[in-house]
């Protein structure tokens, strides 16, 4: 009798104190390789053009980054794809050196050559819109731009 | 006072806490590289400046209007044809380069394999690519003959790469890339960078933007 008795002790529970250690172990991993999103995209997230010529954006921290597309609210801010959103809100390109001057006030003096402008735009929009900015940017002698794009196939 | 057993400390939850901090750092953070075409923006002329007369066989003229069709040289083109005439056109290699820095004569593009034609460019470094785009164009397309002319350039720089130093440009670009991040390299790097403007003068990117038509 005392046999069976035995069996009735069922399965020991699995030992779970490793499971803090493999979570946190994910969690640096995702500390360490992502960065903070840093801007509430006011705009309809940009459906960006395709291109093979492209190059990455080594250093986060001196890129100012640019969205222009359709807005998220058209009673607001009305409709058409040529929203040009700047920090927060939507913005004018004669707003944007002023944009780049805030920019460049939390830099160094020596690293305002290199800092580079990212200008997210949607496939749609218009190439005039891109360029009234391109101007203002010429103005304040901001000549590094990177039109950005998803990675094409090279054929 | 009988001593007691310390009791251990309940670590159940610990799994919780870290569960909830890494789903915080998932949602409020992002991984995409940033990545895109890009481009140098020439420095605003003075007001009294007066361009330079360019004749009009070293520019390569691309119009793109308001419906996103293209003109190239006055020809109806479509995108996927663009990348042969730019190259073509650039590789031409018809007469004599622009004159250097230090007053010594300009000299015929000896790497060019073009087809040396009276009417088309006379040197890589004179070719000028010029883009006018309508107000009106849409973007996506702007970008893609902004890439095409790209890719021309770029293939040329590879073949001349590959001719003189055996690797392509992309390969030599990435290498030289990788010998700047360590200090133990630093001769190499060097010797890289020189080869790197080499090919960057020998192939120089003149892309430039015309006043868009409204």
């Amino acid at each position: 009798m005392s046999k069976f008795r035995k069996k009735k002790k069922g399965i020991p529970a699995v030992n779970t104190a490793a499971l803090p250690d493999i979570v946190f172990m994910l969690l640096f991993f995702f500390m360490v390789t992502t960065t903070m999103r840093e801007t509430n995209l006011v705009i309809e997230n940009p459906r960006l053009p395709t291109a093979t010529e492209i190059k990455k954006l080594e250093d986060k921290s001196l890129v100012s980054t640019i969205y222009v597309g359709k807005s998220k609210d058209p009673n607001r801010d009305g409709v058409g794809y040529n929203k040009i959103q700047l920090n927060d809100k939507i913005s004018t390109a004669d707003q944007v050196p002023a944009f780049i001057f805030s920019k460049r006030d939390k830099l160094a003096e020596a690293l305002h050559p290199f800092m580079t402008t990212s200008i997210k735009a949607d496939k749609e929009s218009n190439v005039g819109t891109i360029i009234d900015i391109r101007l203002k940017l010429r103005d304040v002698n901001a000549l590094k731009i990177n039109y950005s794009s998803t990675a094409g196939v090279k054929n | 006072m009988a001593r007691r057993e310390n009791p251990e400390i309940n670590a159940g939850s610990m799994a919780d806490i870290a569960f909830l901090l890494l789903i915080f750092f998932l949602v409020t953070t992002t991984m995409n590289v940033d990545s895109g075409v890009s481009k140098k923006l020439s420095e605003k002329p003075p007001a009294d400046y007066v361009p330079p007369v360019i004749k009009e066989k070293n520019i390569f003229e691309v119009n793109i209007n308001r419906n996103n069709e293209l003109l190239v040289e006055g020809d109806r083109m479509e995108i996927k044809d663009i990348k042969e005439a730019a190259l073509k056109f650039i590789d031409n290699g018809g007469g004599i380069g622009k004159p250097g820095e230090d007053g010594t004569p300009g000299s015929p593009c000896d790497y060019c394999q073009g087809e040396r034609s009276d009417s088309s460019s006379d040197h890589p470094n004179k070719a000028i690519i010029s883009v006018q785009s309508d107000r009106g164009t849409e973007y996506g397309v702007y970008i893609q003959v902004q890439n095409e002319l790209l890719r021309a350039y770029s293939e040329l720089r590879n073949r001349l790469s590959k001719q003189r130093y055996g690797i392509s440009f992309d390969e030599l670009e990435e290498s030289y890339k990788d010998a700047q991040k360590s200090a133990d390299t630093k001769r190499l790097a060097e010797e890289l960078k020189k080869k790197v403007e080499d090919i960057k003068i020998a192939y120089p990117q003149i892309i430039s933007d015309a006043e868009p038509t409204s």
